[in-house]
């Protein structure tokens, strides 16, 4: 019998996904063990020390390059620039998660399984919420990291499966509408496993022609491998739609709306970020380290999908008469201007992760103004509520103004450097048709949010106009952080666009 | 020419950012501060841009100390904006003979609008957030002339369009003001695509958007071909489709016009003196490219010569004294947009009447404000006569202004225009005459259409009522034209035979003054400007070169001279007596048609709006129904009956899942298509 050979494992690479894993089920463990009137305090102390500490690991490890565990983890460069983005974008969702003076409770209920409307639901509203969100939240984080770092494909589904299962748990706790809460989790939950199944069956048709998962193996597999071409392109079709339904690329963008909507806001702001950011991660990495050498086969057919997620997506946002509805086709949008970066390659990497960090801050900055607008019913998001809202709260207005003429792209924001970024790269790779589609389409897109500023302006309050509660210190802290990093990377962008171009291509060898 | 090179800024040039970062902060400083600053905020407003307009001359006078042979542009790298690859752009400022001219001309106009402000607005509740704004406006415009990138053009660019959509929906209140925000935002949006294209056309050609880089580029592909004659092409006119929509061009000239809702008539001026030049500046600082490519210059001067055209003609049917403005201003931009397109030195004949258009539209417009000031806020002409005896002094300017705008000599309209119909006659071929008629012929139709804005204005007999005279009780009904009238809240009472009653009076002096300096201008800038100018400007546009000679100078001026006699006679003989209160019916189709702004507008909708919208019921459509929709309404449609249809509700798991797996078998397909294919 042979002795099965341990590969050797560089702790040291992994440890800010050890860290933020620890810490999830350190927090597991608090449920169990911690008195109920401490659980809070403690988790949420636990969740950010945990992503703090794992941030410092990842500064400290900011200069490393190696593939480790066999091949199965790549820490390169744009991999720990991900983790880094992830981590932030996490701690300042936190301030959404943990917040408790807009909702008696916060913003999550204790069960996510009594049925809506039931006597046990109804008992619940008045309960604190669950602080087992917390640990959720770092599972999630922690395979977001894994998945931007995965070697390889199995791996990569790991991570998939991680990070996604907390995220539908979470879609379905919301404290108020739990009908359409628990639907969006449902959905989600369905349309995942569905979209998971055929990046499976994508892995295993690769695995068939190339004889390898790793991405590297499959790189070097398109050059010398005998079997069918058709193996390898059915099995990229495949892997990349799996990958597309999490980025919300259109046609597997439909979920999108009905899950933003129905989850709780913050799980929405966390999804619109830090998804995102994994999603394009893991799309860059498949496509630049495995598929970088067949670029012509599929180049075509993801230049079309992004043509149409621009589109689409854009088009939509104009009709939409909820913010939360609105907000998740503009981010359907965005993905197409991201998947222009996908489709540059290795010209448009360090322009792609800059505009994940961008939209980020400034999607998690808009969807903590939107937790604020309330009424008796919780948060009023119809469009038609918001109307005149510059009267009454007029520093509100102004903020959220910013942060759509920044999503509109007007310079001075960071949606303008982010686009123009993105933009001249991907011209510079020869992709002029996508980046004329995608000017025009961000011209449409401006229209929605021009509407949103004309409602909270220029129109007439309505009969019941919702008040804008006053946060605690997390969620403005959020608001700040949204508006400040819009500001400051549309002004002065060139130290993170040095940090980016620091962190070099992915590593493909 | 020889290649283009920009020395390092020295001594107080090299602070030039001041110019923008003053109006800027001051700006911040009223957004910030609240109603804490409503006191004093106003003057605020005003100290920045005089503080910006001292500057400027300084830094004038500095550049025109450097004798003849030294380098006249002098630009200074401030940090790294964005870099990335290839990519740098930097904030870098360039001060050289044109931007000159046009800080001058913001800073200095522009002061002398915010001191007018000061009485305009002096009882509006939102003079101080108004400032804001203005200064907004005014720093956004400096960094508009003074980048030396095309990316700090286009940031200053998206930034005036900014504040000009705050300043025309400024009285958000009325439906008109915020759709008229609304339309100026989008069309605006519209030109930027084609600026925005431009730029990263640009980039990807030259590897720079520097103005320096980019134009030596152009110099040299010109020399080696080395960058084909299409690219150049595509550059000029996606440039071109920015210039239109900034500075209301055909075919987006619709917005401009829906502007003059904003507080009249200040923010109506910043469309009219200032902002709406920034496309001439754009064409005349890209002269390089411009000149390098023949076709683009020939549409340049193709959409000048028709916009002011349709601007002379839209402006005869209108009735509201400050559309009749607005209209002139498209056209009057539409000589300076076929001005810069001729080429050569006739880009400098651009500039100046651009300089000189700025002071006498200034204060034609101040006028019409002083003069709706007076009279309740009332615009329509109709309702005017005789004011000359009520307020003189801006009878007065108002008068030197009109005469400047039609181009009587001495008056400086003469001295800008005339030398722009001489140029357009004297391009090469048959297309001269074609420009110059067309030119000649538009300045017939200023002429008249300025002459009836005037007479129906000031002379004639009144037909308003003076308060407490004549004995009628007050009939109180709304003015027809309640939504521009009653700016202020207030419905104008009428007598019984329908007219207005008035009590009209002169502007206080803080109006007056800046009325009077701007007529000053009108009258003496155009000489000084007409010599002096263009040589100060000739070593950024090369020296004029006398073209083939259609026609002589004294030809030229002796046909204009006459044809605005004969529009000036014809205007004060049909409406000496006075007019209708209220519009006739029209009899002919041109009436009805310049009447409709020559249907631009039922255009836009048909061609640009229906199918944007029907585009949009469809994705709808589609999108709530998914992939379950098509297929059954397909079913539908081939069985026969709508009672196959089921109807189905939005946002089935299944009806998505669906939607998931066709689009996976398309990328499938497609893939296995282009891999075996």
């Amino acid at each position: 019998m042979n002795d099965i050979q341990l590969p050797a494992i560089d702790y040291a690479a992994l440890l800010p996904m050890l860290i933020v894993f620890g810490a999830a089920c350190v927090g597991i463990l608090v449920e169990a063990f911690a008195p109920r009137g401490w659980r809070f305090v403690i988790q949420v102390s636990l969740t950010i020390g945990g992503l703090v500490a794992g941030l410092v690991a990842i500064i400290v490890n900011r200069d490393l390059e190696i593939t480790t565990i066999g091949g199965a983890v790549t820490v390169d460069g744009p991999g720990l620039f991900l983790q880094g983005a992830i981590i932030i974008l996490g701690i300042v969702s936190l301030g959404l998660i943990a917040e408790r003076r807009l909702e008696r409770g916060g913003p999550f209920v204790a069960e996510a399984a009594h049925a809506a409307n039931s006597d046990g639901d109804k008992r619940q509203e008045r309960e604190p919420g669950a602080t087992e969100v917390f640990p959720l939240t770092l599972f999630a984080i922690a395979g977001m990291m894994l998945f931007c770092v995965s070697g390889d494909l199995l791996t990569m589904f790991v991570a998939l499966e991680v990070f996604s299962l907390p995220l539908y748990l979470l879609c379905g706790l919301a404290r108020r509408r739990r009908l359409i809460s628990q639907e969006a989790a449902l959905k989600y939950f369905l349309l995942g496993a569905f979209a998971s199944a055929f990046f499976l069956y994508g892995v295993a048709l690769l695995y068939g022609y190339a004889g390898t998962v790793s991405l590297t193996g499959i790189r070097e597999g398109v050059l010398q491998s005998e079997q069918s071409g058709i193996l390898l392109a059915a099995g990229l079709a495949l892997l990349a739609i799996g990958l597309l339904f999490k980025a919300a690329a259109v046609p597997f963008h439909v979920w999108t709306p009905d899950v933003y909507q129905g989850a709780p806001t913050p799980v929405t702001a966390l999804m619109a970020a830090c998804t995102k950011a994994a999603a394009f991660g893991g799309l860059l990495r498949v496509f630049n380290v495995a598929f970088e050498t067949t670029a012509w086969d599929w180049q075509p057919v993801l230049a079309t999908v992004a043509i149409l997620t621009m589109v689409v997506g854009s088009i939509l946002a104009v009709a939409q008469t909820d913010i939360k509805r609105l907000l998740a086709y503009s981010s359907v949008a965005n993905a197409g201007y991201l998947l222009v970066g996908v489709v540059s390659l290795n010209g448009a990497v360090g322009s792609s992760l800059f505009y994940l960090i961008a939209y980020g801050f400034s999607v998690l900055g808009a969807f903590a103004m939107v937790t604020l607008v309330r009424d008796s019913e919780g948060e009023a998001t119809h469009l038609s509520r918001w109307a005149g809202l510059g009267k009454g709260s007029p520093l509100f207005s102004a903020l959220f103004t910013f942060l759509m003429l920044g999503f509109a792209g007007i310079p001075l924001t960071s949606g303008f450097t982010s686009k123009f970024a993105l933009f001249s790269s991907a011209w510079d790779s020869d992709q002029s048709v996508l980046v004329i589609v995608g000017v025009l389409s961000s011209v449409v897109l401006a229209f929605p949010y021009l509407k949103v500023v004309v409602l909270l302006w220029l129109n007439p309050p309505g009969e019941e106009t919702p008040t804008v509660s006053v946060p605690s210190m997390l969620t403005r802290a959020v608001i700040f952080a949204g508006v400040a990093v819009t500001f400051v990377l549309g002004v002065a962008p060139s130290f993170l666009l040095d940090i980016v171009a620091d962190a070099g291509p992915f590593l493909a060898k | 020419m020889d290649s283009i090179t920009y020395a390092p800024a020295t001594g107080a040039l090299s602070s030039m950012w001041l110019l923008v970062a003053i109006p800027a902060l001051s700006a911040t400083v009223l957004l910030l501060l609240g109603r804490r600053a409503d006191k004093w905020g106003h003057w605020l407003g005003v100290a920045s841009v005089l503080a910006s307009f001292v500057l400027g001359v300084t830094y004038f006078l500095q550049l025109r100390g450097i004798d003849g042979t030294g380098n006249k542009s002098l630009s200074v790298d401030l940090f790294e904006f964005i870099h990335i690859g290839d990519l740098n752009v930097s904030v870098g400022l360039l001060f050289d003979p044109l931007t000159a001219v046009f800080v001058l001309l913001i800073t200095g106009v522009g002061f002398l609008i915010h001191l007018y402000a000061v009485g305009y607005m002096s009882h509006d509740p939102g003079r101080r957030r108004f400032f804001a704004y203005f200064n907004l406006f005014v720093a956004a415009m400096l960094l508009l002339v003074l980048g030396d990138n095309y990316v700090m053009l286009y940031a200053g660019w998206e930034g005036v369009g900014l504040a000009s959509y705050l300043l025309i929906s400024f009285w958000s209140d009325r439906p008109a003001a915020a759709t008229a925000g609304k339309k100026a935002f989008l069309i605006n949006r519209v030109g930027d695509v084609g600026f925005a294209l431009a730029i990263f056309l640009m980039f990807a050609t030259f590897g720079t958007t520097n103005y320096a880089d980019v134009f030596n580029g152009v110099l040299a592909s010109e020399a080696g071909q080395t960058v084909s004659a299409g690219v150049l092409l595509a550059m000029g006119l996606l440039l071109l489709l920015g210039a239109c929509g900034k500075s209301g061009q055909f075919p987006l000239q619709t917005w401009l016009p829906d502007a003059m809702e904003g507080p009249t008539p200040v923010s109506a001026l910043i469309h009219a003196a200032t902002m709406v030049t920034a496309g001439v500046y754009m064409i005349a600082r890209s002269q390089v490219i411009f000149n390098a490519n023949e076709t683009a210059q020939t549409v340049v001067v193709s959409i000048g010569a028709l916009t002011l055209l349709i601007g002379c003609v839209i402006g005869c049917a209108k009735d509201g004294i400050k559309r009749v403005l607005a209209y002139s201003t498209v056209s009057q931009i539409g000589y300076m947009f076929l001005a810069v397109g001729l080429g050569g030195g006739a880009y400098a004949l651009g500039i100046i009447h651009l300089l000189a258009h700025g002071f006498f539209k200034a204060g034609l417009f101040l006028g019409a404000g002083s003069v709706m000031h007076g009279m309740k806020d009332q615009e329509d002409i109709r309702r005017f006569g005789g004011l000359w005896k009520y307020m003189r002094i801006t009878w007065a300017t108002f008068g030197l202004g009109y005469l400047a705008i039609i181009g009587i000599p001495p008056l400086s309209g003469f001295f800008t225009k005339d030398p722009i119909i001489l140029a357009a006659f004297n391009r090469e071929g048959w297309t001269g005459w074609l420009f110059g008629s067309a030119a000649l012929l538009g300045a017939g139709l200023t002429a008249f259409y300025m002459t009836r804005l005037f007479v129906l204005t000031f002379h004639g007999r009144p037909r308003w009522q003076k308060e407490g005279e004549g004995g009628a009780h007050a009939a109180s009904a709304t003015d027809a034209h309640g939504a521009h009238a009653d700016a202020h809240g207030a419905a104008i009472a009428r007598t019984e035979d329908g007219r207005d009653i008035q009590h009209p009076h002169e502007s206080p002096w803080i109006m007056t003054v800046p009325l009077m300096l701007l007529a000053v201008g009108s009258v003496a800038a155009g000489w000084l400007m007409s010599t002096s100018v263009v040589d100060w400007l000739t070593p950024v546009f090369g020296e004029h070169e006398e073209g083939h000679a259609h026609l002589t100078h004294t030809q030229v001026t002796i046909a204009t001279v006459a044809v605005t006699v004969l529009g000036v006679a014809l205007g004060y003989l049909l409406f000496r007596g006075g007019t209708s209160l209220v519009e006739q019916p029209a009899r002919t189709h041109l009436v009805r048609a310049a009447r409709n702004n020559l249907y631009a507008d039922r255009f836009n909708e048909l061609v640009f709006e229906l199918p944007g919208r029907l585009l949009t019921r469809a994705l709808v459509w589609v999108d709530n129904r998914g992939v379950d929709g098509i297929v059954n309404g397909l079913a539908a449609a081939f069985g026969g009956g709508s009672g196959r249809l089921r109807r189905l509700q939005t946002g089935y798991v299944r009806t998505y899942a669906l939607s998931i797996l066709s689009g996976a078998f398309l990328i499938v397909a497609a893939l296995l298509a282009v891999r075996l294919g």
